[in-house]
């Protein structure tokens, strides 16, 4: 029994199997939870968070945390919709608006993303402080663009590419499956996970430390930043404030997959199991009519669950 | 007389593997006991028990007479139990008094802390134990082995009436050892009793009245410490006759450089150091520590800076380049400090074995690992090292025994096939048996041309397995040695010369 329990704590599907064992209790209460609608609606809310949650993957993996996804997410969508909307936009009206839409956005969550890495690599602050300051720093810059005003009227090549659920699963598969493989098979991927487990043998090693942790926080940005792409197009609007109702689910996502907040540990198989979990929580208490405040706190919950069981597993891990 | 520890048939398994079996011994009050035997002997294993980390299987500790069962660690710690342990337990950010009185504080109403009299009872404590500092000075300002002996004092403060030596001279300069010595010998003679665990077996000798052997969970041989020849008491731990604990070359030393020093100079610590080793040779580098043995490692190796100076390998300058290209050039440097700087303890065996190589095995574009090679050469590096066969390769590699981490380590360097080999105390904390293959194989890849430079503490290992020994004082090279010439005093004598420069 012990050891069967051992096994379930240990395996890397275990969130799934939490994923089909809370479905199969919250179904009975909620009829519709089932339904094709509903369905799609989780997978609509599900690609964005997953590619968002791997950026946050890389960063913690190395042993750092990004708290300015969310800031990226926020400006990026509104840089982006300031220069492509087709009233007041630059490049209004011109058929390589959408193209160069999301290389803009793009290159802004890389730069952040730089503006981060090389912060935390070169200095030494802590990666939360210096996250936590470009995070307030650029959402402030976000709404200080366009006081705090939404744009709206995108490009409908903008709006097709974020809105359809379809497009969004192809991205989305593509982000994680080449993730999956840089991560699993790729030199770039053993050092992430070298400098996270122990940065001073890795740069004794001849690990290019500094370049390593740079190149996590530039992924970070530049997933957000995508992630960004998808979330304007479903909202058909550019807004600075896009991204700050998911700061909570990208940590607790990528943590309830059962990355470790200490380095070294993370799976791409995990993420989407974690994204699945929570987004499943928070779409079935949407559906019980939940108030915004208890749906959060019921997070709150999970996440905590999540971090019992890291240390349950670090326990069993080691005999 | 009633012992002060005894052991009666204590049986301990883990899953289906036994670690102790029926171990059982007595150390009479008063008298200092050497627990020797080889990493996985089932040393740590009978120390947990008695320390109440761990609960035995079957048998019984009986603490002067008194049956001794702890379920805790504090409950030992009440029954005057103490450990001094090779990583220390101190909190650097408090004092000195605090340390020692952190489970005890003296206390005003239960809630305040009498501050006064817990400087002046620290003050009393250090005095006992031959530590001259401040009692509220932060431990962190502390040498390693000042900070031994506040530990030592924090034993004799709970009132210990035995206490527990875990390899205790591992991080101390000659000097301190002989301090700790001398405090050791002083305790004795108070009456305290006491177990010693160390793989030095001189000091094993210099300091106990009687000898345990552990070997495999049993004990293998007890008796008073002259009973044990040095040669008796290493085929005891290692279950057959070590004929030669140094093995032979094969082939002598070249003449032909490969890694020539000009003038290494960095203010404070190292000072016009010039040197060549040559292809095929063990140099060996002696001296005490603080000397700048390992400080001129780390600046050849490029972790530190240098003002002046030229460092070639090979006959091409090395100057100012990070580790990752001293590495890509061919050297390979194996720091003294295994677990913070050799290892990823959390990461695979497999990983840890990769780390340094792993570039050989990428290809572009993205930088993919040819997993098969890869695979391929773990599997010839650990049979070369012969890395212990149970071990799987996705096994974290901090489960391994000492000697055996020390090999994963060695064999990442090895890899990468350096042409020049940076060993920083090589063996420390390793046992006889494995100390025995390291030498084998840091021999072997000097008999194929590889330079080695080693640097070391102990005397006889550079004796052994050196060509040619250097000595470093206080950041100078003063002296050197050919093999004909190797002699102890002579090594000693230019260690401790008082001004090098004279």
């Amino acid at each position: 029994m012990t050891a069967l329990v051992r096994r379930a704590l240990l395996s890397d599907y275990f969130v799934l199997g939490l994923c089909v064992l809370y479905a199969a209790v919250v179904v009975p209460f909620t009829p519709s939870f089932l339904s094709v609608g509903n369905g799609t609606n989780i997978l609509s809310t599900l690609f964005p968070l997953l590619i968002v949650a791997l950026g946050q993957m890389a960063v913690l993996i190395t042993g750092g945390i990004d708290l300015s996804a969310t800031a990226v997410i926020g400006l990026t969508s509104i840089v982006g919709a300031m220069a492509i909307n087709d009233e007041t936009g630059w490049l209004a009206g011109s058929p390589l608006a959408t193209p160069s839409g999301v290389v803009i956005m793009l290159a802004i969550g890389a730069a952040v993303g730089m503006f981060n890495g090389l912060a935390v690599a070169r200095s030494g602050m802590p990666p939360f402080m210096v996250t936590f300051a470009s995070m307030t720093g650029f959402s402030g810059l976000a709404v200080w663009l366009t006081h705090s005003k939404a744009i709206n009227a995108l490009p409908s090549a903008f709006v097709v590419l974020g809105g359809r659920t379809g497009v969004a699963f192809g991205i989305a598969l593509a982000v994680a499956g080449f993730a999956h493989l840089m991560l699993s098979r790729s030199l770039l991927g053993r050092w992430l996970y070298a400098v996270g487990h122990n940065p001073r043998a890795a740069l004794i090693s001849g690990v290019p430390v500094s370049g390593v942790v740079v190149s996590a926080y530039v992924v970070s940005g530049f997933l957000a930043a995508l992630a960004a792409v998808l979330y304007t197009g479903q909202a058909e609007t550019g807004s600075p404030v896009l991204g700050q109702r998911i700061f909570l689910d990208i940590i607790g996502a990528t943590v309830i997959g059962g990355t470790s907040l200490s380095g070294g540990k993370g799976k791409v198989l995990w993420t989407v199991f974690g994204v699945l979990f929570l987004k499943l929580v928070d779409n079935s208490m949407n559906l019980l009519n939940l108030s915004i405040f208890t749906i959060t706190m019921a997070k709150g919950a999970v996440i905590l669950l999540a971090a019992c069981l890291d240390s349950a597993r670090a326990r069993l891990g080691t005999p | 007389m009633i012992p002060a520890l005894q052991f009666d048939g204590i049986e301990k398994r883990f899953g289906n593997v036994p670690v102790l079996r029926s171990v059982s011994f007595q150390l009479g009050a008063g008298r200092t006991l050497g627990l020797v035997g080889e990493n996985g002997a089932g040393k740590s294993t009978l120390m947990n028990i008695l320390g109440g980390n761990l609960a035995p299987d079957a048998g019984q500790i009986f603490l002067h007479g008194a049956p001794h069962a702890p379920a805790h660690p504090t409950d030992a710690a009440r029954a005057g139990v103490a450990f001094i342990h090779q990583e220390l337990n101190l909190f650097t950010n408090l004092s000195i008094a605090e340390n020692l009185f952190l489970t005890a504080f003296p206390r005003m109403g239960g809630v305040l802390i009498r501050r006064r009299e817990m400087l002046d009872r620290a003050a009393a404590l250090l005095e006992l134990v031959g530590l001259a500092a401040d009692p509220g000075a932060p431990v962190e300002r502390l040498t390693p082995g000042e900070r031994q002996l506040v530990e030592i004092a924090r034993a004799l403060g709970s009132d210990a009436r035995l206490i527990i030596f875990d390899e205790p001279t591992t991080s101390l300069s000659a000097r301190e050892m002989n301090a700790l010595f001398s405090l050791m010998a002083k305790l004795r003679a108070r009456g305290l009793a006491m177990i010693y665990i160390s793989h030095i077996l001189e000091h094993v000798h210099q300091l106990c009245d009687d000898l345990v052997v552990l070997r495999d969970g049993v004990v293998a041989g007890q008796g008073g410490v002259n009973d044990f020849t040095a040669s008796r008491l290493v085929s005891l731990m290692v279950g057959r006759e070590v004929d030669q604990l140094y093995p032979r070359r094969t082939s002598p030393p070249t003449d032909e450089p490969i890694l020539e020093v000009h003038g290494v100079c960095e203010p404070g610590i190292v000072r016009d150091i010039s040197f060549t080793l040559h292809r095929g040779e063990v140099l060996g580098i002696s001296g005490l520590m603080g000397a700048g043995r390992s400080e001129l490692a780390r600046i050849l190796f490029g972790l530190d800076p240098h003002a002046e100076g030229e460092v070639r390998l090979n006959g091409g300058s090395l100057l100012g380049a990070s580790p990752r290209c001293h590495i890509k050039r061919g050297l390979a440097f194996l720091t003294e400090d295994r677990r913070h700087e050799g290892l990823c303890l959390n990461a695979s065996i497999a990983d840890n074995l990769a780390l340094v190589s792993l570039p050989h095995y990428a290809r572009p574009p993205l930088g993919l690992l040819d997993l098969r090679r890869w695979r391929e050469a773990i599997r010839g590096i650990r049979e070369a090292v012969r890395l212990s066969p149970q071990a799987r390769d996705t096994q974290p590699v901090k489960t391994l025994s000492g000697g055996n981490q020390q090999k994963v380590v060695l064999a990442k360097w090895l890899l990468a096939r350096p042409a020049v080999l940076i060993l920083d105390e090589p063996t420390r904390g390793v046992d006889v048996g494995a100390k025995q293959e390291l030498y084998r194989i840091i021999l072997d890849l000097a008999d194929q041309g590889t330079g080695i430079l080693v640097i070391s503490s102990e005397i006889e290992e550079l004796i052994g397995i050196c060509d040619r020994i250097i000595v470093m004082n206080r950041g100078t090279l003063c002296a050197e040695f050919l093999r004909p010439e190797f002699d102890r005093e002579k090594l000693l004598a230019a260690a401790l010369l008082k001004d090098p420069s004279a």
